[in-house]
């Protein structure tokens, strides 16, 4: 049943009418301000639920993978960065070359030709590097009060800890002294401490190594897992001339001998030059003739670190154009919908025209529309691409690392395939002709 | 200037149709002023349809003048066009037009969005303008929720919302049952006489009887123009329906 009054629709003469017309309007801006149009965009992607689900799909997918693989890449990466940062930077390692004896290659550390005073002359000959410092080591039992642990027992220079960057946990480092004397001091490695006096302080305690007394000076700042996943920590240094006499005795022959040279190069130098210098000193002096093999290998820790990384940006670069290829399906899936969107509501297009709509104003409302269900898309996929990345780290122990500005990038490019690909629809709509658009069905 | 609401010289248009062209309005010249409720009429194809949209600002003539208020409409960008529908012209349509899943409210607000009107005193005018047409009732009620009747009144409002120099009603009875489409005629009567100017295009003899003023078309020609004393709508009303009086209040 109808209702309505009857000052209206009775006889006229009932009421005087002219006071029933609304009062003119204030004069205003002509124009559709943008929280109306956002407002419309979200009523209208409301209207069609599923649909508009279903089309942010794809770039939410794109995103999520965007996100959490660039995560992935980060994460590796950190880690890489923190393995050459714990191996020491500018370094390389000298370490005896394999030999052939009598047709048989013995293998690389087959020969004992690196000596503690190849040291010195790398230091005194090759001004672009800064210190040279020799080791040897053996894997020895440890024993602590009523405690033991086998561990590697270094016998190092004070220059090796300059060159691996290796710094203190407590307590301090040998003196020159202590290390040219000879004298029984040691640092323990972070695991080696913690197996061995579990949370006390073992500055100034007492270990046993095989049978001879030394007082531990300092604890080494902890350094983690290596390249392969050893243990960096589960390490005993000390002085070498003392390791030399009291723990890996040798004769005559072998008494200077070392496993390994660390030598650090300045900040700045040509590794490869450095290393290249390293070879022809070696060669030179140990002799060796044209064409025949080195003696030494050396190696750059870094270097090798880095191709790691190398290979790790490889996969994130292929993962990141798949998420590419993703939003780029997803754009389409958006501007389809949108083209979708305009021919069904074509008569509405043509009735807000006639209600005072200028193109310009239905441009905005089916960009915006566009642009706002990319967005949420894309919000929807960091959500989702942080929640995967979490679980990657949970549970399959990667290690991951959010890049907030690849986030950003993420939300700013789906909102641009908003906009790029809603584009054409909009357009589309602007350009309807008002009164055909009126008419169609 | 003439102090006419709408003037026409030798307006026409042609349509390209296949190889030739469809002359749907030839050479119209006619003068209405403010105030008048004009009926255009004429059977299908005759260019009463054609007019009401050169009119309304929705199409561009192919030959002739046409003065809003003395704006030569001719010379105006697609913008300012958008800007005289919005100010000067509200737009009523035979089968409504409404949005479907806006209710009642947000319907009549539609043009107030286009004129950069406030969110609230959007709301409050469109509320008002529904109470004009008699539904103050339904502000609520989404157009499936509501008769034809009714779905025409919030069309009204909405034409009426901006305020508008002249209404522009293309067959407004012509999807209504006679009661409604004769009240729909009292409310356009009632609204003409508080000073709304319509042209109403319709076929319909008996509904052009409800205006002043009577333009026949024909193949496209403006045929005669005549002026004539109005049918009461709301007499007729009452004589077809007894008991109208007391279902209105």
């Amino acid at each position: 049943m109808t209702v309505y009054r009857p000052s209206l629709t009775a006889t006229p003469s009932a009421t005087p009418a002219a006071a029933r017309i609304l009062p003119p309007l204030p004069p205003t801006r002509p124009g559709m301000d943008l929280a109306e149009a956002l407002r419309g965009a979200l009523a209208a992607l409301a209207a069609n639920k599923l649909r508009a689900m279903l089309t942010a799909l794809g770039i939410f997918i794109g995103v999520a993978a965007v996100i959490a693989t660039v995560g992935v890449g980060a994460g590796a990466r950190e880690q890489v960065l923190a393995q050459i940062r714990s191996l020491g930077s500018n370094l390389l390692v000298v370490t005896p070359g394999s030999f052939n004896m009598g047709g048989v290659r013995l293998g690389a550390g087959a020969r004992q030709n690196l000596t503690w005073d190849d040291a010195r002359v790398i230091e005194r000959d090759l001004p672009a590097v800064e210190v040279a410092g020799a080791f040897i080591r053996s894997q020895q039992q440890l024993v602590a009060q009523n405690q033991n642990w086998p561990t590697f027992v270094q016998g190092i220079d004070p220059e090796y800890l300059v060159a691996h960057e290796w710094g203190l946990a407590s307590g301090r480092f040998f003196t020159p002294e202590e290390a040219a004397g000879g004298r029984k001091v040691a640092l323990l490695g972070a695991t080696v401490a913690q197996n061995l006096f579990g949370d006390e302080d073992p500055v100034g305690r007492q270990v046993r190594i095989r049978t001879t007394p030394f007082e531990v000076v300092g604890v080494l700042a902890s350094k983690g897992e290596g390249q392969g996943g050893w243990d960096q920590d589960d390490i005993v240094l000390i002085p070498f001339w003392t390791a030399r006499r009291s723990i890996m005795g040798a004769s005559r022959a072998w008494f200077r001998s070392v496993n390994a040279i660390s030598v650090k190069v300045h900040e700045g130098e040509d590794m490869k030059l450095v290393e290249e210098q390293l070879r022809a000193l070696f060669r030179q002096h140990h002799r060796v003739v044209a064409n025949e093999p080195d003696t030494v290998n050396i190696r750059n820790l870094a270097e090798v670190a880095a191709t790691r990384d190398a290979s790790a940006r490889t996969l994130s670069t292929l993962l990141a154009a798949v998420a590419a290829v993703s939003l780029l399906v997803g754009g389409i899936g958006v501007m389809n919908i949108m083209l979708v969107s305009v021919t069904e509501r074509t008569r509405e297009i043509g009735l807000r025209l006639a209600v005072g709509a200028r193109r310009r104003d239905i441009l905005w409302q089916f960009l915006l529309e566009a642009v706002t269900l990319a967005l949420l898309g894309g919000a929807a996929g960091v959500a989702a691409g942080i929640g995967v990345s979490q679980l990657m780290s949970q549970w399959a122990g990667w290690p991951v690392l959010i890049q907030w500005d690849a986030v950003a990038l993420a939300v700013g490019v789906s909102g641009l395939t908003g906009l790029f690909f809603g584009f054409w629809p909009a357009r589309r709509a602007a350009m309807l002709d008002p009164i055909q658009a009126l008419r169609s069905e | 200037m003439s102090g006419a609401l709408i003037e026409t010289e030798g307006l026409t248009r042609h349509y390209p149709a296949g190889e030739g062209v469809v002359a749907a309005l030839q050479d119209v010249s006619v003068a209405v002023e403010p105030g008048a409720f004009v009926a255009a009429m004429g059977p299908s194809g005759s260019g009463k349809s054609t007019f009401l949209n050169l009119v309304g600002c929705l199409d561009r003539p192919t030959r002739g003048r046409y003065r809003l208020m003395g704006d030569d409409t001719a010379a105006l960008s697609a913008d300012r066009l958008a800007e005289l529908r919005s100010r000067r012209l509200g737009f009523v349509f035979q089968s409504f037009n409404l949005l479907p899943r806006v209710d009642a409210l947000g319907n009549v607000e539609l043009p107030m969005i286009y004129r950069g009107v406030g969110r609230r005193a959007r709301r409050d005018r469109a509320a008002q303008a529904l109470a004009m047409v008699g539904l103050g009732e339904r502000l609520h009620h989404r157009p499936s929720q509501l008769s034809g009747g009714q779905m025409q009144r919030v069309a009204i409002a909405r034409a009426l919302v901006n305020g508008p120099d002249l209404l522009l009603a293309d067959e407004p009875t012509g999807a209504l049952d006679s009661v409604t489409g004769l009240e729909i005629m009292a409310l356009f009567q009632a609204l003409n006489a508080a000073g709304v100017a319509i042209l109403m295009v319709t076929h319909d003899a008996e509904v052009a009887a409800f205006a002043t003023r009577t333009l026949r078309f024909r193949d496209g020609r403006l045929v005669s123009d005549t002026r004539h004393a109005p049918r009461d709508a709301a007499e007729a009303l009452a004589a077809m329906r007894p008991g109208a009086q007391g279902i209105a209040a």
